[in-house]
Parts: structure tokens; sequence; C-alpha cells
């Protein structure tokens, strides 16, 4: 069960961290997909 | 190789969704003398009983001065192009047009690949899907009630054996647990708005589709991660042999009560390994295509290798087109990615069947890790030899030299 547990946290680690280098690489949707002039930031 | 053809079989499964509305008839004959070479309500009608049509009397009919109204008469225009071949060009992608941000995939301002996929998506994608999920879910319950749970026969010994390390458990799960939600966040994606939106309402449905958006393009890293890891982990125990066939001989004593020789994976096991690899790296070379949307172009080029190969002459397609505009390879890859993991997924419905209710003792070796000798000696009898002769001279390694 150790092991499963383990693989699940993983899973979460891998996906939160992903979305968050991604995000912080300029690939969020609205870095990729909108100009500054339609941004509300 | 073998993988190249099944894959090209399921592509052209979805061709044939993509352009059903070309594939039904022979080219209609029609004559457009009333409409001085124009579309005529016949073309019209024919396009939409989903009729074979020649449109290259519309696509071709650009540029010339020649086809143009003179300038002195009705409807004549200024010179060689007039504001119907522009909306033609626009049409057929042909249009010279410039754009001041948002590059390839803006210039592109009409697109007709748009209406197939959706049609696709909506129909035989949800329902052959569909139905090949239950069905399976069906088979496994008359399997179970025709065959029950496979016993393991005689006591078992009480003596384990490791059959699994932490390590290899750990990635399995990964690899099962983001499979599972990636599943479900698919399915939801596709289902939703038939399935749940009417019942759970609007509010509901956008609520799972928001969150199941970021889960499933979050934890496809995770399982892409964990699909490499247990590549490396498990390939070298998965090249089929000579044991395999004794095993597929025998059905894997899964029919019957034979239980045929087999070292650390069997045949079936191997199927399964090997769907999920190459499956499930297909599923994740599409998925990569959708989470950077126009930045990996698949199928024009796969298309190309295809046609340059000629299978798809061969089969009876003619030639797969080589032009794709960027949203039609988003179209392609949306439904590729979905008819993959539609046949991973009921794969691995199979899979959990036999390694949880299925088979008795088969869950320990993923649970604990540690597995009966009586199961070992019963599922993989070669493996537990191996693992005794390792143990054996381990033990005889350690014994101190007199």
């Amino acid at each position: 069960m150790k092991a499963m547990f383990a693989g699940f946290v993983a899973i979460a680690v891998i996906a939160v961290g992903a979305d968050l280098a991604l995000d912080r690489a300029g690939f969020a949707a609205d870095e990729k997909f909108a100009g500054q002039a339609v941004r509300l930031d | 190789m073998l993988r190249m053809v099944f894959a090209f079989v399921l592509q052209l499964g979805l061709l044939v969704g993509a352009v059903q509305a070309q594939d039904t008839t022979a080219p209609v004959e029609v004559d457009r003398s009333a409409t001085g070479g124009a579309q005529t309500l016949e073309d019209i009608l024919a396009r939409q009983r989903g009729e074979k049509l020649d449109d290259s009397f519309r696509r071709n009919a650009t540029g010339d001065p020649d086809i143009a109204a003179g300038i002195t008469q009705q409807l004549g225009t200024l010179g060689g192009a007039s504001d119907a071949e522009v909306w033609r060009q626009l049409r057929y992608g042909s249009a010279d047009v410039t754009v001041s941000s948002g590059g390839e995939v803006a210039s592109v301002l009409m697109q007709d690949g748009g209406m197939p996929w959706l049609t696709f998506r909506d129909g035989p994608l949800r329902q052959y899907g569909g139905w090949l999920l239950l069905g399976t879910l069906g088979a496994l319950v008359v399997f179970y009630v025709l065959r029950g749970r496979i016993p393991v026969d005689g006591e078992m010994t009480g003596r384990t054996v490791t059959r699994f390390k932490f390590i290899e458990r750990m990635a399995h799960w990964t690899l099962a647990g983001s499979f599972i939600i990636l599943g479900v966040t698919g399915l939801l994606t596709l289902f939703g708005r038939a399935f749940i939106a009417p019942y759970l309402g609007k509010d509901i449905n956008s609520f799972l589709l928001i969150y199941g958006k970021w889960l499933h393009n979050s934890v496809a890293w995770a399982f892409m991660v964990a699909l490499v890891l247990v590549f490396v982990m498990w390939v070298v125990h998965n090249i089929p042999n000579r044991t395999d066939l004794v095993w597929i001989r025998q059905f894997g004593g899964i029919i019957g009560n034979k239980h045929p020789p087999a070292k650390k994976f069997n045949a079936g096991q191997k199927v399964i390994f090997w769907s999920v690899i190459l499956f499930g790296a297909s599923i994740s070379v599409s998925g990569l295509s959708l989470l950077f949307p126009y930045e990996l172009p698949l199928f024009a080029k796969t298309f190309a290798v295809l046609n340059d190969i000629g299978i798809p002459q061969w089969i009876g397609f003619g030639t797969l087109p080589e032009q794709l505009s960027p949203q039609e390879e988003m179209q392609f890859a949306q439904a590729w990615h979905a008819i993959m993991a539609f046949v991973l997924m009921a794969i691995i419905i199979a899979h959990i069947y036999i390694g949880s209710v299925g088979m008795e003792g088969a869950y320990d070796a993923m649970g604990s890790g540690e597995v009966d000798e009586a199961w070992a000696h019963q599922h993989h009898s070669i493996w537990l030899e191996e693992e005794k002769a390792k143990a054996a001279g381990s033990a005889k390694g350690a014994t101190p030299a007199e």
C-alpha cells in the first residue's frame, strides 16, 4: 500500500509542478494566445 | 511495422468519419449553364446529402480575368478579381492573407474540417467508444459468471517471493492512478454535455469540465513520466520468446485448468505491457500536440509518409490529404487521441479485472509486492525457479569459506 500511496503522491507532485513550471515558462493560455491589449492585469 | 499498420487502420476509421460527406457515391455531374458556371441548387442539395461533389469548378474559379463578367456587363468587375472570387479563395485556403498577429493559424479565415470533426466527435466517437467500454465491462461480467475467480490450486505455502520492488510498484501506481484520472476526465469532456448537463445541470457540468481540464492537462505529465519509467524497468522482461507460444496455445490457463510455464511476464502480460507502451505513447504524442496547440502538427506529415508507402491507395482510400490547416491538425489530433484512449481504456479494464477480482493472489504482486510461492509456481513457474536459484546462489556466496 505504501507504494500505491507514494505513486499517488507522485502524481500530485508532478501535476502541480508541471502546471507551475509551464505557467512560469510562458505557456499559460493567456500568454500564448492573447496580447497585452486584451489583458486585465 | 505492426504498430504502424494498426495505427493506419484506426486513422482510416477516423477519416471515414471525417470525410463521410464525400465517400458515399460517385461524383454527381451537374449542368451549370443556367448559372453561368456558378454552383446550382443541385450542387448545394448534393452536398447536403453527403454526396461526392467535384468542387473544382469553384475552387479553381479564381484569378482568371477571362471568367469574370465584362466591365460593361451587369455584375461586371473592374478587373480579374471579384468579391465572389475573394470569398472562394478564402473558402478554399488559397487567398493571400496577411495578419498582424496570431501567425499561420489566424490567417485561416475559413476551414471546413470543423463540421465533419464535430459530427464525428458527437456521433461515432461517442457511440462506438461508449459501447466499447460498456461491452468490455459486460464481457468481463459474463466471463466472471462463467469462469469465476481463478483460484490458486491447492493450499498457499505461506512462503513468499518478491514479485515487484517498491520502485516498480510505485511507478505502476503512478501510471495507473494518472491513467484513471485521465480516463475519467477525458470521458467527462466527451460525454459531459450529453449526459451530465441535461441531468445534473450545466453548472455542475461546467464545474467538472473546468477542473477536469486542469487535471487532464496536468496529470498527463505524471502519466508520461511513469510510462517512461515502466518501459525502462520492464522492457527487458517483455521481449517475446518461445514460452509465450506455449502460453498462448494453452490460453494462459484462463480457459481450462492448465498452467503454462512463464517467466516474469507471461504472454498475456506482455500484450498488456506493449499495449500500454504503444497506445500510451501514441496518446502522449497526440496529447502533447493538443497541449501545445498548433505547435506540434502530426498528421499531414504522417499522411505523407503513409502515402509514400502506398498503404492508403492499397486499401482503396486514395491519397490522404497532405495539406492540412492548423485547425484540421488539431481536429485529427483530438480524434486520434480519443480513439487510442478508448482502446487502451478497454484493455486496462480487462487488466484491472484480472489483477483484482479475476484471479486469486494477483493483487498481492502490486499490493505488497510479495506473492505466495504457490501462486508464483502456478502462473510464473520459470520465473520462480530463477528467483529460487538466485536466492540459493546468494546464500551459497554468503557462506564463509572453510
